[in-house]
């Protein structure tokens, strides 16, 4: 769970995208007029998992939704939409954040990972996704995005957690199934593993 | 005995999708052309459409079309309780009016809001007692409560009958339902200690995270529809019925669900499925529907709430001598089911009861559409009674282990209103080995004592679920590569078991697993139909099918190797992907070339001919669809005998902060009696997720509305309160009995169910253990509540309350 995200940093994060004050919101830099007012670049380009992707995001356009719907990036489930769950959390610049309560606008110049970007190219799986595997972690599966995101952001910033410190960490992402016993098995396994 | 598969752990198939992020949920599907649907859904809770007129909206660019309840019923609504599609008759906040088809959902909301719907309001409620009450409101259109096949009734008591319930006496009012055994009257009058209360327990939403999405479109005449459910071929058949399409121009498509928890269990629970479907045939494009959170709420269905009394005589040796039991339960906006009839069914079961008698009415309120949800009625009374049994120890100054060995069901006990001999059962060395691993006596010389402000309680529960089925049926199919195909209608919702049943037909082979293939994920892959994936019965159902099934395949194989090779089929044996004789082993037949023989054959060896009578039409469909191209072992399960029930018992830990009324869970443990341990893993998740959902129903899950405009207040996770990582132990420790039940062919019962009510029970125990035995009668016991007893207040609440706060 990133504490840092409240909703007022939401509400600014608003503002400063210009969605707040924009009407037209159409506006795109490529066609060489000046920004109306209150405007906001449409057209932008962002790292997603080590890749520059081009995209058309609206203005008030949230990260879960740029992920989904014009990305294909399907794995960040939205659960509630609302910053409840931690279905949706990707790491932006290595620290969990939940994509259904930040702008695309906000984050365009930060480095954005989602569970797509976690296995390596040859298939091989990153420690926490093996380690949930091997503690067979996720139940229905529907949370599991968020839980393995919200893992690795935890095992960067502190690579051997206590179990107690796993569970702070994980307290952001609600589990239905109620499988949290074994996310946790699972990142004390990941970081056995490294 | 040795198994291959059963009892060991193995990588199920979906999981590697799980983790990365590549399995697909309905929503996350998209069709050429899709276009998307949104919800009108009824404001106000008690209602009658009386005009809708979209005329504004119908003219924008971008819009499609409108479903209302009209196209869908052309012929009238059903007057029957039950969720509809649409309705133009809401009982309750949130149900949807109509849908709207547009290019985007921005544009689907624009027009929604330039519909006007004139609505006719009509009286609410919102607490049953209130609708009992002479003169009350009732929450249907003709009643408040349905009687099955005769239609709806307004049930009144007299305002003096509801005011002496809500006062804590017995209710004296005519039940709707009843049962008894034994002499009750006799049964008391033997009792040393009896224990009679009012009591409550809460309603509150599912609340899976996959919220009920789902996209359809029509393809050459055929209606394709992704979805969400327990059961594939269960729900299907339901739907194909809803929708109105022959089951044969059917396919829904359902790898992975979110989490069901009862309410995707039939067709019926989830008929919002349906509006993509109706609008795609409308307006002739692929139509999606993203369902949001509140929708969820609303529609995604409610545990039935409790009020109730109870009556419990022990005799002084302990034993529970007598329960009578009178529940008024909420049925909510749409009708519910049986939850109370369940709980005294559970007590029975549960503590081997002498003499009992139920007594029980349903009663409608305006709020959340009420359904099974885990464990329906007997986890709410488990919360219960697990304290009174400590009170009864108490009193008559027996252990309070000793007095649950005392009543415990065990093999050759009879239980329930039918008196049902169980399958088997193990609760004793349940009880056994749980006290053992959660050293109980040590724990217990620490139960009560106060260090500042924090006091520790101990608490033990007992869970019951019936957990097995039969009448369903399995197909198999050995291909010509000498692959096994196991066919299994079972939905995908994280209990695996759709993959752990399938190890029961290469158990029968001993097929390495590898070499096993489970088709499963869409129904035009020809799948046998399964019991819904609820009841805790899949293990116990699902590996009797498919057992069968494979028995059947392994007979057709011995046949045609005695056809190519001479002798009787008798006469060989199997092993190693071989079919031989047995006396002269190297004489024989790989199961590729058995495959291969079968196929030319035909007939009864690849489905054409001699199929079971008694196959379902599904499976037949099913089984002339794939006939001719493999060979085949189909199978119909006969009737089992007994009652297979799943019984779990949990121990509890708690350090309460009896200035807060907060607690920690400082020990859990659960042990499970389920007969064989098909998959370890499985298994644990299992119980540690019905641990979780336990902590939830005893300590925070609840409804509530807001009094005054019916508005529900707990319309997400948070304000529904389910419980978080922060709310549950950082540890859950499990086990379980392992011994065979004689009446599934790997030994095998169900757990799901009880796995959530031990925990309920002992949680609500310790709880009660940590205020000097104080018994609450209410689940959830909130942190409020736990306050206001330590402080000697008395709560202002309207005793009984329902879907509100309570004392």
């Amino acid at each position: 769970m990133n504490l840092n995200l409240t909703r007022r940093r939401f509400i600014k994060g608003v503002i400063a995208s210009g969605a707040a004050a924009t009407t037209t919101g159409v506006w795109v830099a490529a066609n060489g007029a000046a920004r109306p007012a209150g405007a906001v670049e449409r057209m932008i380009r962002i790292n997603i998992n080590g890749q520059v992707r081009t995209v058309d995001v609206a203005p008030q356009e949230t990260l879960a939704s740029t992920l989904r719907y014009k990305l294909g990036l399907t794995g960040t489930k939205l659960g509630c939409n609302r910053g409840e769950c931690g279905a949706c959390t990707v790491l932006v610049d290595d620290v969990s954040t939940y994509a259904c309560s930040v702008l695309t606008h906000s984050v365009k110049n930060g480095r954005i990972e989602t569970v797509e970007g976690l296995e390596s190219a040859d298939g091989t799986l990153h420690p926490v996704q093996q380690a949930f595997v091997e503690e067979l972690a996720p139940q229905c599966g529907y949370c599991t995005p968020g839980q393995i995101m919200a893992a690795v952001g935890l095992l960067r910033e502190n690579p051997n957690p206590t179990r107690e410190e796993a569970r702070q960490g994980l307290s952001g992402n609600i589990c239905r199934c109620g499988s949290y016993d074994s996310y946790l098995d699972g990142v004390m396994r990941a970081a056995q593993i490294g | 005995m040795a198994y291959m598969h059963i009892g060991k752990d193995f990588v199920p198939p979906d999981v590697n999708g799980k983790v990365t992020g590549r399995i697909k949920y309905a929503e996350d599907y998209t069709r050429e052309g899709m276009v998307y649907a949104r919800l009108l859904t009824s404001p106000i809770p008690h209602a009658r459409v009386v005009n809708i007129d979209a005329s504004e909206a119908l003219a924008m660019d971008g819009v499609f079309g409108l479903l209302t309840a009209d196209d869908v019923y052309p012929d009238g609504e059903p007057q029957s309780t039950g969720l509809k599609v649409l309705t133009n008759e809401p009982t309750l906040v949130g149900e949807p009016i109509l849908a709207l088809a547009a290019i985007d959902e921005k544009t689907a909301e624009t027009a929604i809001s330039k519909i006007s719907v004139t609505f006719e309001r009509l009286p609410f409620v919102l607490d049953p007692l209130d609708s009992l009450a002479e003169g009350g409101p009732d929450a249907y259109n003709g009643g408040n409560t349905y009687v099955f096949r005769q239609g709806f009734a307004s049930e009144k008591w007299s305002a003096d009958q509801v005011a002496s319930f809500r006062a804590g006496n017995e209710p004296t009012a005519e039940p709707q339902q009843t049962f008894a055994y034994g002499d009750l009257d006799a049964a008391l009058a033997e009792s040393a200690f009896v224990y009679e209360s009012t009591f409550t327990t809460a309603g509150y939403p599912h609340q899976s995270m996959e919220p009920r999405s789902a996209m359809a479109y029509w393809e050459n005449g055929k209606l394709y529809l992704h979805g969400t459910s327990q059961s594939l071929s269960a729900l299907a058949d339901g739907m194909a019925s809803i929708v109105g399409v022959p089951q044969e121009d059917f396919v829904f498509i359902n790898e992975a669900t979110g989490g069901g928890f009862g309410q995707r269990a039939r067709a019926n629970s989830i008929p919002s499925m349906a509006i993509p479907a109706k609008m795609s045939q409308k307006i002739n494009r692929p139509v999606m529907m993203r369902v949001t959170r509140d929708e969820e709420t609303a529609i995604g269905g409610a545990r039935q709430g409790f009020q109730g009394w109870i009556k419990c005589g022990f005799k002084a040796d302990g034993t529970m001598a007598a329960a009578d039991l009178y529940i008024i339960s909420d049925n909510g906006g749409k009708g519910g089911g049986g939850d109370a009839y369940s709980a005294a069914d559970c007590i029975s079961i549960l503590y081997q009861t002498e003499a009992v008698r139920f007594r029980g009415t349903s009663i409608g309120s305006n709020t959340g559409h009420r359904g099974a949800q885990r464990g329906p009625g007997q986890n709410q009374i488990a919360a219960i009674i697990a304290p009174i049994l400590d009170k009864a120890a108490e009193e008559l100054g027996i252990d309070r282990l000793k007095i649950r060995q005392i009543n415990t069901p065990q093999n050759g006990d009879v239980g329930g209103a039918s008196r049902t001999p169980f399958t088997s059962a193990y609760m004793p060395e349940a009880l056994k080995m749980g006290a053992e691993q959660f050293n109980l006596e040590e724990r217990m010389a620490r139960s009560r004592k106060r260090n500042g402000s924090k006091v520790t309680g101990i608490g033990i529960g007992q869970g019951y679920h019936n957990a097995g089925r039969s009448g369903m049926d399995g197909i198999v199919r050995l291909t010509a590569d000498g692959r096994l195909k196991v066919h299994n209608g079972v939905g995908n919702l994280g209990t695996y078991s759709y993959a752990s049943t399938s190890r029961a037909a290469a158990e029968v082979l001993q097929m390495p697993w590898e070499r096993v293939d489970i088709v499963t994920g869409r129904t035009d892959r020809h799948l046998p139909i399964t019991s819904p994936q609820d009841g805790s019965n899949s293990i116990f159902t699902n590996t009797r099918t498919n057992y069968g099934a494979a028995m059947d395949l392994l007979g057709k194989m011995k046949e045609i190797a005695a056809m190519e090779l001479g002798g009787d089929a008798a006469d060989y044996d199997f092993g190693d992907e071989r079919v031989f004789k047995a006396a002269a082993p190297s004489e024989g037949m790989t199961f590729a070339e058995i495959a291969q023989k079968g196929i030319a054959l035909g007939g009864k060896f690849t489905g054409e001919a001699d199929l079971p009578e008694e196959l379902n039409d599904f499976t037949k469909i099913s089984v002339s669809r794939l006939a001719g191209d493999a060979l085949m072992g189909i199978y119909h399960d006969a009737p089992h005998n007994n009652n297979p029930p799943g019984f779990t018992v949990t121990f509890t830990e708690i350090e309460m902060d009896v200035e807060t009324g907060k607690y920690d869970i400082v020990e859990m443990v659960t042990i499970g009696d389920c007969g064989t341990v098909v998959h370890p893993q499985g298994l644990k998740n299992q119980l540690v997720g019905g641990a979780v959902w336990g902590i939830g129903l005893t300590g925070y899950e609840r409804h509530l509305y807001d009094p005054q405009n019916g508005l529900p207040a707990s319309t997400g996770y948070w304000q529904s309160k389910i419980p978080t990582m922060m709310d549950t132990p950082a540890k859950i420790k499990t086990g379980w009995v392992d011994l065979p039940d004689p009446e599934n062919p790997v030994g095998a019962r169900g757990i799901g169910e009880p796995a959530m009510g031990a925990v309920a029970a002992s949680l609500a125990s310790a709880i009660s253990d940590s205020l000097e035995g104080h018994l609450f009668n209410s689940a959830p016991v909130t942190a409020d509540m736990i306050i206001n007893h330590v402080a000697g207040v008395t709560s202002e609440a309207v005793p009984l309350a329902q879907n509100n706060f309570r004392g």
